[in-house]
């Protein structure tokens, strides 16, 4: 039996060098001591220049000053804001105002507190329908008999929308065959999609900063596409926007609170505005495997969706907010209209006089911002 | 063929080389040998699918069937030498290469993977010694270890971590609790057959001494089943990798292999090789893993022959390093 106790002795000897990988990670932040209020924000996607202001808002100290700490927490695909702000695991979450209105019917028919909109970065949305342009395809109504890609889960919602104002049944593959894109844009390259579903911040820039066989570059260009904006059709949905949970908001401190968070969330995105290169920088270091080039890109047509803002910076357009809640009714994603308390204004407003007081030469709106250009480089590196 | 003559074909005593060759075949020459034409003919299936395809214009057509070759353009499936390049050059302007970074994001997965791989089989082994001794509670609690592993893990996952940021205020210590999941069901399955699975007359032997069933589990019933865990392990170990993997998905955190792997599937057109480079090491991840379970079994089955080809080629490498390397010496 001279077997079993060496092999006794191995197996304790790998389950010290276990407990020795076991040591907790040093991560937890010490910075309580300052007073600070502790508050998370689950982001909707993995870090990526979608974010910058807020990663700019903690670079910056923008949030310290505020008296908060913040905790970013990346997303990802298995991640719903909606279901990690309901289980308590962050105090706000980045969202699309569709999956939000979703989320919230469900969770208050099943008795629980749903989220509330409280402010609203995105002023214009990012969602375009691209096609090359030889294959003809210029609006909406070309579509017809082409093999169309979309995302599902929601995000469909805004071309369907503009397929039944031409006219064409989405459900019925002889008006236009509807296919479930994946998150890249191989089907497109390869020419299984006539057209496809891009943001302009990510997959709009894949097509432009593909290489080709033997390292051809640039492949496409903005000239080969056709771009239909769904903003221009009138059935864009708004996209990022700030919630937080109704009954946390009942809480008059937390409502102090998230007015604090806004303001140095939307002085982080003037920051980014004024500043898009340093903001590049603050996500690259957040994700160390991100393209340079495909981040400044992103960073210039996120503030393309922001800016200008012409009810100030993080305030809630109501008419758009309107549509988007009567696309989400029409398709069922609601079954009810949505309630008034779904989104309110009155943080973000005063958000913002707050920032105009603290800070009255901070241009809130952006009303003179022009895009600077920005080289599309291959492979975004 | 014609111009060998019979006499060469059939050599009554083989010659000195050809038996030399069949010792190396044998020994672990052969599994390096076999390892390296294996490894050689699918990388020419690979190169040369994309080789057809070119040739083509990927399209193949054989008659009246017209076969598309779009699946091996470079966009779906990159070079082998661009996807060993991809680990060298850098992902990022100015940053590390490519292999630095997934190095990093290696020893965080495999370091959850270990830590979730031990929990599970620490569970796995409670289970299968309670099942041992007791046929009700192995008739009553089995049907629900069987049930464990038919709910979807995906499922589960984000729930998991979700009540693990509740109640520890961490994410990170959830994602091992998935692994163990994972992990325990191998763990028990074949350990309990190893401390049933004891012959009889050993057992009779045991009896008569008038041991208890203590003496019995720890001298008879366990030894038994050491190899049976093993095999176990085995299984579990590169298992625990992809565990872990899926665990870090809904956590949002990027330091492991599975953010790396969102981050390059989201931009799989602008570097193709990149997402199988990572493909490639996760791979390496694992087996790195399952080769330490399988060093360690060599080190502590001791009185057990190498069944199978692989613990032999263990065996006989383990044992020409112990001539070099003292510390292995008994």
């Amino acid at each position: 039996m001279k077997h079993t106790r060496k092999g006794l002795v191995l197996l304790v000897m790998l389950c010290l060098v276990v407990v020795g990988a076991f040591r907790p990670s040093a991560e937890h932040k010490t910075a309580q001591a300052q007073d600070l209020t502790p508050v998370r924000l689950q982001l909707k996607w993995v870090t990526q220049a979608q974010f910058a202001g807020y990663y700019a808002a903690l670079n910056q100290g923008y949030y310290e000053e505020a008296g908060l700490e913040v905790e970013i927490i990346p997303g990802g695909p298995d991640i719903s804001p909606q279901q990690v702000l309901a289980a308590g695991g962050a105090e706000f979450a980045i969202d699309w105002a569709g999956s939000a209105l979703a989320s919230r019917e469900a969770i208050v028919n099943g008795g629980g507190s749903g989220p509330v909109n409280v402010a609203q970065i995105f002023q214009r949305s990012g969602m375009r329908e691209i096609a090359f342009k030889d294959s003809g395809i210029e609006s909406i109504e070309d579509l017809e008999g082409k093999n169309v890609g979309v995302w599902f889960a929601g995000n469909e919602l805004p071309l369907f929308a503009a397929l039944v104002a031409n006219d064409l049944d989405p459900e019925d593959p002889n008006d236009v065959n509807v296919v479930a894109q994946a998150f890249d844009m191989v089907a497109f390259i390869n020419g299984e999609l006539d057209a496809a579903a891009a943001m302009t911040y990510n997959e709009l820039a894949q097509v432009l900063e593909f290489v080709g066989e033997d390292g051809t570059f640039p492949v496409y260009t903005l000239d080969d596409l056709n771009i239909i904006d769904l903003n221009e059709v009138g059935t864009a949905m708004l996209e990022d926007g700030i919630y937080a949970n109704e009954e946390w908001l009942a809480d008059e401190a937390n409502q102090a609170t998230t007015v604090q968070f806004l303001v140095a969330s939307f002085r982080g995105w003037i920051y980014c505005r004024d500043n898009p290169s340093d903001c590049v920088d603050y996500v690259l270091a957040e994700g160390s495997a991100l393209g340079v080039g495909h981040q400044t890109w992103q960073m210039s047509e996120i503030n393309k969706l922001i800016w200008p803002s012409e009810l100030g910076v993080g305030q809630l357009d109501a008419e758009l907010w309107t549509r988007t809640a009567d696309i989400a009714l029409t398709y069922a994603v609601i079954e009810e209209a949505a309630d008034e308390a779904a989104a309110r204004s009155d943080l973000a407003a005063a958000a913002l006089a707050s920032l105009q007081e603290s800070f009255p030469d901070l241009d809130v709106n952006g009303a003179d911002w022009v895009a600077p250009e920005v080289e599309i480089t291959p492979n975004g590196e | 063929m014609s111009t060998v003559p019979d006499s060469q074909l059939s050599t009554p005593a083989p010659s000195k080389f050809r038996l030399a060759f069949q010792e190396f075949l044998d020994g672990s020459g052969g599994t390096v040998l076999y390892f390296v034409v294996i490894v050689l003919c699918l990388i020419g299936a690979w190169e040369g699918a994309k080789w057809l395809g070119q040739e083509t214009d990927y399209r193949l057509e054989l008659g009246p069937v017209k076969i598309s070759l779009n699946m091996t353009r470079d966009l779906n499936m990159p070079h082998l030498k661009d996807i060993a390049e991809a680990l060298s050059k850098p992902s990022q302007r100015q940053g590390p290469p490519l292999i630095e970074i997934l190095v990093e994001k290696v020893s965080y997965t495999l370091r959850l993977a270990v830590i979730g791989f031990t929990i599970g089989t620490i569970i796995g082994l409670a289970l299968a010694i309670l099942f041992a001794h007791s046929r009700l509670l192995e008739r009553g609690l089995m049907p629900y270890v069987v049930a464990s592993q038919t709910v979807p893990i995906l499922a589960l996952a984000p729930m998991v971590i979700i009540w693990s940021e509740n109640l520890f205020g961490s994410r990170e210590i959830g994602m091992p609790m998935i692994t163990a999941y994972l992990a325990f069901f191998p763990v028990t399955i074949y350990t309990l057959r190893g401390l049933s699975d004891v012959p009889p007359t050993a057992l009779e032997l045991m009896k008569s001494y008038a041991a208890t069933r203590r003496e019995i589990l720890w001298k008879l019933r366990f030894p038994n089943a050491v190899p049976y865990i093993f095999t176990a392990l085995k299984i579990t170990a590169p298992a625990s990798v992809v565990g872990t993997i899926i665990a870090e998905l809904p956590t949002g955190i990027q330091d492991g292999l599975g953010g790396a792997i969102i981050n390059f599937a989201q931009y799989y057109v602008s570097g193709p090789s990149r997402l199988w480079a990572t493909n490639f090491v996760t791979a390496m991840a694992g087996i790195l893993f399952f080769v330490t379970v399988a060093v360690t079994e060599w080190l502590v089955v001791r009185w057990k022959r190498p069944s199978n080809h692989l613990d032999r080629w263990i065996d006989t490498f383990l044992r020409n390093l112990r001539r070099v390397v003292p510390l292995l010496r008994d």
